[in-house]
């Protein structure tokens, strides 16, 4: 099992944040594309994972907007919690309570990403697979 | 457990099949007095609750009938606009019933084909080498199992997220199309399905597969 990919979007579907880690197919564009085309996922209230054959999609929306998107892969089990976790201890600690991170911009605190690099690492799920 | 709708796709997009199965009714009715206490707004030709939540009736639940008669889009039976019709005091109390509007088939069009490109977004976003389409989405309140065959058809059954043997049903689905659509001489491809055949042959599967699950709808 692992992790794939994590985005952050925020309510007005901009890109905050996007942490990359076993990833193996690259789509065929630019990592600003992929941005721009990771946001027509944003669907309504309710929604909370999809699955392909090869990886699945796990989705958080919080009251305010903010959209925390992970893919794994497929043995991965419900991840709502983590993806909470992810919004309270990382994004509202070193993003909402800096004031020097200017919001709805792109997060540049070096303190969320590796705080968030190494939340991911830690999750039980994250080493891939001895293929 | 139940098995909410079926729709079928062609390779380019378009929604060839729609059935219903099991459309929950949740509906509402309540006699209000001057002031109306929720906000309405009028929302593709209809009008909507858009803040407000009591007694049932929820925001997104669409204004059905006025004191019994049914309503004719964002106009009363009789033709007035209904928030007008509603500003207006001497109109009070009012019985006022309202549900999900159900979805017209313009928009059952437009939501295969939505999903028609998230489809394929889904694929090519994908951080892995050779991945498929979405096959299942989950919600709160529903499941979405996709399966699409080598020619490009895809079948959709929406369900309860606990609902089992939905693979079963999307392959007997595919076998009820080849035999009773594609075998049809008066069925022209990518065309809307309009067999009773097939008909026939969906509704007992979608039957089989209900009976298959210990619980009934609503449970």
């Amino acid at each position: 099992m692992t992790v794939h990919n994590l985005y952050i979007f925020d309510r007005n579907g901009s890109c905050l944040h996007y942490g990359e880690w076993n990833r193996k197919k690259q789509a065929g564009i630019s990592k600003e594309e992929v941005r721009q085309e990771a946001q027509l996922i944003q669907l309504k209230d309710g929604f909370l994972t999809f699955q392909t054959s090869k990886y699945k999609l796990h989705y958080y929306e919080t009251a305010t907007g903010i959209k925390i998107i992970m893919n794994t892969d497929l043995g991965v089990p419900n991840a709502k919690d983590i993806l909470h976790q992810i919004y309270s201890t990382l994004y509202v600690e070193y993003i909402v309570k800096n004031p020097l991170c200017v919001l709805g911009e792109q997060l540049s605190s070096d303190l969320f990403s590796t705080r968030l690099d190494l939340y991911i690492r830690a999750l039980p799920f994250f080493s891939p697979r001895a293929a | 457990m139940a098995i909410f709708s079926v729709y079928v796709v062609n390779k380019a997009g378009g929604l060839i099949y729609q059935y219903d199965n099991y459309v929950p009714r949740a509906e509402a009715e309540k006699t209000f007095s001057y002031p109306l206490d929720l906000v309405l707004k009028i929302h593709d030709e209809k009008v909507v609750v858009s803040f407000g939540q009591r007694d049932g009736i929820r925001v997104g639940h669409a204004l059905l009938s006025i004191n019994g008669v049914d309503v004719n889009g964002k106009f009363t039976a009789d033709g007035k606009e209904i928030i007008e019709y509603l500003k207006d005091s001497t109109n009070y109390p009012v019985s006022i019933r309202f549900g999900r509007a159900r979805l017209s088939s313009n928009e059952k069009l437009m939501l295969a084909s939505m999903f028609h490109s998230l489809f394929a977004i889904g694929s090519q976003l994908s951080p892995e080498v050779g991945s498929t389409g979405i096959e299942m989405l989950e919600t709160d309140i529903f499941k979405l199992h996709c399966f699409q065959t080598l020619t490009g058809i895809k079948f959709i059954v929406l369900a309860d997220p606990r609902q089992s043997g939905i693979d079963a049903l999307l392959r007997k689905i595919y076998e009820i199309y080849s035999d009773f659509a594609l075998k049809n001489p008066f069925y022209s491809l990518e065309m809307p399905i309009r067999c009773e055949l097939f008909d026939q042959n969906l509704k007992g599967a979608l039957e089989i597969a209900d009976k298959a699950s210990n619980f009934g709808p609503g449970s």
